[in-house]
């Protein structure tokens, strides 16, 4: 298990048996491959939810990669070059012909963009459904929605790099959002911008969040994440603690070593995994319009408003939130409850281990309730991810206002729903289904 | 509950309405053809490259369409330039504003700016549809006017070739007032290849894209079997 005490490496007398024997005695070589790896047992009975754990990972290895290749060639400079086209949107222009290989590298790095959402979403709806998030796996779940907090600033300052006609106007639009806010929104969303529009400063300092200061966070986080789940290892879809019964050794009878076992499975994964990213990638790299947004080929005119300002698609269920709140509560102004509203339906995702009160985890052996309201739960997401694609609307409005009740309800009335259900028992051992 | 049911079952069928527009005209080429690519390419640097850039192309990509560097050199380049120069044009665009009220922009990626949500071709569409529906409009500075862009800033400057198109207010369509030096079924096969150029050009390795992916995938199969079946092998004794 990871924590334990692990008898430091002898040499066999060869010289890389020396080597490792020198290290050793320096640095925790054998004890972190032992207990995060070779030793860190793993409940046998994971599914399919499962790779998107390690599938995470290594979306993000991939982003660290092609983005340190890309920020070779791209200027953040929101001057016009001689042909009038702002010299961002230019150079990502030439990486895409001019740099060799430039063109794979780029739509890697948009593609992965959109692959890194929707694998984290589906990272999340797997806590949810096997109650992952539950004692004594809080401090992971917290750490995983501070990745998701971080992860969507990191998508939000990128976008504005490529300085098309969407990044500019999409900028533009969720930093006034920022001024929503009574009495320092103002100064708030100038400080933001670091300008009274959105210019080539903003567009500097979100280069600089984007390449440096929010990755280093994300990778602080993730690591801490994978730490929290090895101390207390991981749930399962059964939701039952494979701790509590354990052989002669003290080794869970349900576990297996991580390594190789779930190493040569995962590798099954990142396989099928590649396959669906490069058939995107080569085929359709825009995305059908979602990955890659059509009027982001216009370089961004700050004259120019688009008639239609849709942010891409992992954020629309957020922003169908903001513009359903059309009330004035309080004698404070609509758009900020919206951004308010925007900004809980993220953030209340860190209290679920306290606001689920079932007595078993997993949703295996839950009843008709929590089914229906786990289903309700992502069509609403569903729908207000596919509203907030589209022009305003009164009936979209109306919608995304019964969803996003509903949205919230599901949160803030967990404590009792998730009580009231019929339970089955649950299996003293996990179950291979 | 019903109302909440029947606005889902509206949401989509209002999304539809919403789009409902303009009707475009299929572009009939591919960018497979060399050939015409390469007549699309002398179009488009005879009759655009005047006025428009294509400021993220450099000559010698031109190349890339089967032909030699002096070919190049000698059919498709002005004076003075080299050929690893940006196809930038000499008119200021500053200046252009003023010419013609709108700032003529840059064409390298316009087929792929055109092109809309979930349809590949639709860009290549748009500008079959934009550059054979030209027709006269006394009203406009110009002197004309376009079906899929009203109130265009552009001159019809193939009008030599097409002729000059009228709108027909009563059957709202467009008649040939005058012939121009080609037929319809020429001049519509000179834009055809000349969009096609502008296709490729919003993305010349869109073609080795395809074929690279063809193999990334076959490679990725054969090595899915592989780590299936090194999985299984781990795998056989945990039940
Ligand atoms: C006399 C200068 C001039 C020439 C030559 C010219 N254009 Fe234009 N073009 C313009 C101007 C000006 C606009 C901007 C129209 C507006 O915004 O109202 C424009 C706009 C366009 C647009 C619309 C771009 C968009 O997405 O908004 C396309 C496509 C286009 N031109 C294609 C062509 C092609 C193809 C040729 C060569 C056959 C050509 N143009 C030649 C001046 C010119
Ligand atoms: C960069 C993004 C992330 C990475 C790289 C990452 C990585 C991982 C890995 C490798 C595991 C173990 C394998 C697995 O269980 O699938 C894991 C488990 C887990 N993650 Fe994440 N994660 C990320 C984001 C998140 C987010 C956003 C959340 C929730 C808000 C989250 C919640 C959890 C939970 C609760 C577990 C334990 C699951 C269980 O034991 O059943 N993670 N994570």
């Amino acid at each position: 298990m990871a924590g334990g005490i692990y008898e430091k490496y002898k040499s066999d007398g060869s010289l890389a048996g020396n080597v490792l024997e020198w290290v050793d005695a320096r640095f925790p070589a054998t004890s972190m491959w032992k207990g995060h790896l070779s030793e860190y047992y793993a409940p046998k009975n994971f599914n399919f939810w499962y790779f998107f754990g390690s599938l995470a990972l290594l979306v993000l290895v991939i982003q660290i990669v092609t983005g340190i290749f890309l920020v070779m060639h791209y200027k953040p400079d929101a001057a016009l070059n001689a042909a009038g086209v702002p010299v961002a949107f230019a150079s990502v222009e030439y990486i895409m012909r001019d740099v060799p290989g430039g063109w794979i590298i780029r739509y890697m790095h948009s593609t992965g963009a959109s692959a890194f959402f929707i694998v984290v979403y589906l990272h999340m709806f797997r806590g949810l459904i096997y109650g992952s998030y539950r004692k004594p796996r809080e401090l992971t779940w917290l750490f995983g929605v501070g990745i998701f907090l971080v992860l969507m600033g990191e998508a939000f300052f990128g976008y504005l790099l490529p300085w098309g006609q969407m990044s500019y106007w999409g900028a533009q639009v969720i930093v006034n959002l920022f001024g929503a806010i009574p009495v320092i929104g103002n100064d708030l969303s100038i400080i933001i911008r670091g300008d009274f529009i959105v210019g080539d400063a903003t567009l500097n300092r979100f280069f600089s969040f984007h390449v440096i200061a929010f990755p280093l966070v994300l990778i602080g986080l993730v690591a801490a994440h994978i730490l929290a789940l090895h101390e207390t290892g991981s749930n399962n879809p059964d939701g039952i603690d494979i701790k509590e019964k354990k052989d002669e050794h003290g080794i869970p009878l349900d576990g297996i070593p991580f390594h190789p076992y779930y190493t040569v499975k995962d590798i099954v994964g990142v396989v099928v995994f590649l396959m669906v990213f490069s058939a995107v990638m080569f085929f359709a790299p825009e995305g059908g319009g979602y990955f890659l947004e059509t009027p982001n080929f216009y370089p961004a005119d700050p004259l120019k408003t688009p008639p239609h300002i849709a942010p891409v698609w992992y954020f629309t269920p957020y922003y169908s939130i903001l513009r359903a709140m059309v009330w004035n509560f309080f004698g404070l102004d609509a758009k900020f409850w919206g951004v308010v509203a925007m900004g809980a339906s993220v953030v209340v995702f860190a209290f679920l281990p306290w606001l689920d009160r079932s007595p078993v985890r997993s949703i295996r052996y839950r009843g008709p309730i929590t089914k229906a309201m786990v289903t309700l739960f992502v069509i609403c997401f569903f729908i207000l991810g596919y509203l907030g694609t589209l022009s305003p609307s009164p009936m979209g409005e109306l919608v995304s206002q019964i969803c996003m009740v509903f949205y919230f309800a599901f949160f803030l009335g967990m404590p009792w729903w998730s009580r009231m259900d019929k339970f089955k028992p649950v299996p003293e051992r996990v179950t291979m289904k | 509950m019903k109302k909440f049911l029947i606005a889902l079952l509206f949401a989509p069928v209002m999304a539809f309405a919403a789009g409902a527009a303009l009707h475009l005209d299929k572009w009939p080429g591919s960018v497979s053809d060399k050939a015409a690519l390469q007549n699309g390419a002398k179009l488009f640097v005879n009759y655009c490259l005047s006025c428009h850039s294509a400021s993220y192309m450099r000559y010698k990509n031109l190349m890339d369409l089967g032909l030699t560097e002096a070919q190049v050199k000698d059919n498709l380049m002005f004076a003075g330039e080299k050929i690893g120069d940006l196809m930038t044009v000499a008119a200021r665009y500053d200046e252009q504003k003023k010419w013609f009220g709108a700032t003529p922009p840059d064409l390298t990626i316009v087929a792929r700016a055109r092109g809309d949500a979930g349809a590949p071709k639709a860009g290549a569409d748009w500008l079959y549809t934009y550059l054979r529906t030209f027709y006269r409009d006394d009203a406009r500075p110009t002197g004309w006017n376009n079906v899929a862009f009203a109130a265009v800033g552009m001159p019809h400057v193939l009008w030599e070739l097409q002729g000059t198109q009228v709108m027909n207010h009563e059957t709202h369509k467009l008649e040939l007032a005058v012939p121009g030096k080609m037929s319809p079924a020429e001049y519509d096969k000179a834009v055809s290849d000349l969009v096609g150029f502008m296709v490729w050009m919003g993305e010349p390795q869109q073609e080795y894209r395809q074929t690279l992916g063809i193999f990334v995938l076959l490679f990725l199969a054969v090595l899915f079997v592989v780590a299936y079946a090194l999985k299984k092998e781990y795998w056989k004794d945990i039940h």
